[in-house]
């Protein structure tokens, strides 16, 4: 069962983020990186990726930083979360709004996904694709 | 989802872009909490003027651009800049223009330059039962539990959004169902901790951890407990955790009694130790050492809190840099004397910002001591510093002294 929460088309490498991980404070916008230093995945880029979380977590501020990783480039490609986050979806539909993009962001079953690189398409259709 | 036909006359454009802009998040908000429908709202408080990068300042101007402004009585939050006191930012020229020019454009759209994360601090503020969309996670733990105004937590953009619109999604905290306690938090505590000021940031910060996002009905405090203390005690839960609203019975204006609070349904129950309270202070900083600087005043300190400062400096003189964060409307609320009796103890007044979210403090040789469980949990990642958690006494104490001084708990 996959709900929809911001329309879009995307490919990408499955990143997961099993701890929820706030972008404000936790990832460097100018990079893509994740600097929180107590979180499982620091040093990872989330650049390009499809990147899997629970949730969201922490700051308001986060819808922010998620807005600025994607005008700069350096954001993540998709999201893909257990379950709806309104910070996440505020975050990437200003910026598809704002910059022409078209970042999806769905809730689906990871374990669905179990590959390493995913498509997401504007459809909901959430494909595994062979390496 | 029901939508009225000004909600769709906004969202089809009669009211210009940005309305049409900002319609459409709202809309988008209401559909992922499944809202059947959009409420209006009294006051908005927003989070946005502070600068992240220019994706802040690219949504506010297309907003302006399109010809929107705010409908609504609208705050706005701390900035990265102190306006009444500009010698005091150590920060980079360019990043200070950019910062300045997203604060301009928040006024452009209408919204009052109060410069504050305490909004509930200003002369008006919403009263219990109205419904707002306010930014900044203390703001609206405060609004939901001590005003029992109704607000969901409204991050960068969706705040701005309803104060355009003038509505927000008929959803969780603004129902009746929504601000039921889901847990309830028995204080098992040492009687000597009600006369303890540090009761209420450390027990905010056990709750943010150990509640998540739940809503708690706190059994246990006293009768007594100010709105300060209830301010110490949200900012720190909705730090360590999403805490956007709490019940305290007895005290609070929706749990006259537990049942109240609970809507008498059985939820879980836990209780809290002196234990629990001593290892929160141990985890949070150290309890010794060099003192490098303190900063109170997180979120903003509120006339009592200058006065009762003012009286703790007593005429001596801090060894150590002094930052007390606070509004420029509080600061012109306490008599002249205050003001000066803090600049004698060496205070320096930080206005329209704070310390942890700017760089005002310089470097700092030592830990830097704060009243602020909220400090103390963003400064290390923030600012790199070493923290120390005291209450305003140890606090003051310690700064004359030059070295952390705090009571233990025995």
């Amino acid at each position: 069962m996959t709900t929809v929460l911001v329309d879009g088309d995307a490919s990408g490498q499955l990143l997961v983020l099993e701890e929820p991980l706030s972008f404000w404070g936790g990832v460097d916008a100018g990079s893509g990186r994740i600097i929180d230093r107590s979180h499982h995945a620091v040093g990872e880029s989330v650049t390009g990726k499809i990147l899997f979380m629970p949730h969201g977590r922490g700051s308001s501020s986060s819808a922010s930083v998620i807005a600025e990783t994607i005008r700069n480039g350096v954001g993540p490609a998709g999201f893909i979360l257990a379950e709806p986050d309104d910070i996440v979806v505020t975050g990437v539909f200003v910026a598809n709004h704002l910059y022409g993009t078209s970042v999806p962001v769905m809730i689906t079953n990871l374990p669905e996904i179990p590959g390493r690189s995913v498509h997401l398409s504007a459809r909901g259709a959430c494909n595994v694709e062979a390496e | 989802m029901q939508l009225s036909s000004t909600d769709r006359a906004m969202l089809e454009g009669d009211h210009g872009d940005g309305v049409a802009f900002a319609m459409e998040l709202v809309v988008k908000l209401a559909e992922v909490s499944n809202a059947p429908a959009l409420i209006d709202i009294t006051s908005a408080h927003i989070d946005g003027c502070l600068y992240h990068g220019e994706a802040g300042t690219d949504f506010v101007e297309r907003l302006v651009i399109g010809g929107a402004s705010v409908s609504v009585p609208t705050t706005l939050n701390v900035s990265s800049l102190d306006l009444l006191h500009p010698e005091l930012y150590r920060g980079s020229p360019d990043v200070a223009a950019a910062a300045r020019r997203l604060m301009d454009l928040h006024v452009a759209l209408g919204c009052e330059a109060t410069w504050t994360c305490a909004p509930y601090q200003l002369a008006v503020r919403p009263s219990l039962g109205q419904q707002i969309a306010w930014g900044e996670s203390n703001a609206i733990v405060f609004a939901n539990s001590v005003l029992g105004a109704r607000t969901n937590r409204y991050g960068d953009f969706a705040d701005l959004a309803c104060a355009i619109t003038g509505r927000a999604p008929f959803a969780g905290l603004h129902t009746d169902a929504g601000r039921a306690a889901t847990v309830v938090v028995n204080l098992d505590l040492d009687s000597r901790w009600h006369e303890r000021e540090l009761l209420y940031p450390l027990l905010g910060h056990w709750i943010g951890m150990r509640c998540g996002n739940g809503i708690p009905a706190i059994v246990g405090l006293d009768g007594g407990t100010s709105e300060d203390e209830l301010k110490a005690l949200g900012a720190a839960a909705a730090s360590s955790g999403a805490t956007a609203m709490f019940h305290a019975v007895g005290i609070t204006p929706e749990a006259s009694t537990l049942e109240q609070a609970t809507r008498s349904r059985g939820i879980p129950q836990l209780v809290v130790s002196d234990a629990d309270l001593i290892a929160i202070r141990e985890n949070i900083g150290t309890s010794a050492g060099r003192l490098g600087a303190v900063s109170v005043g997180t979120p903003h300190m509120s006339a009592a809190e200058l006065t009762r400062l003012a009286a703790l400096a007593g005429g001596n003189q801090s060894s150590v840099p002094f930052y007390v964060n606070t509004s420029r409307s509080v600061c012109a609320s306490v008599p002249p004397d205050t003001m000066e009796a803090l600049t004698a103890f060496g205070a320096t007044v930080v206005t329209d910002t704070c310390t942890y979210i700017t760089p005002i403090m310089g470097e700092i040789e030592g830990t830097v001591m704060t009243n602020s469980a909220k400090w103390a949990y963003y400064a290390p990642g923030n600012l790199g510093v070493e923290v120390a958690l005291g209450s305003l006494r140890e606090c003051v104490a310690s700064a004359i002294a030059g070295t952390v001084d705090l009571d233990p708990f025995s």
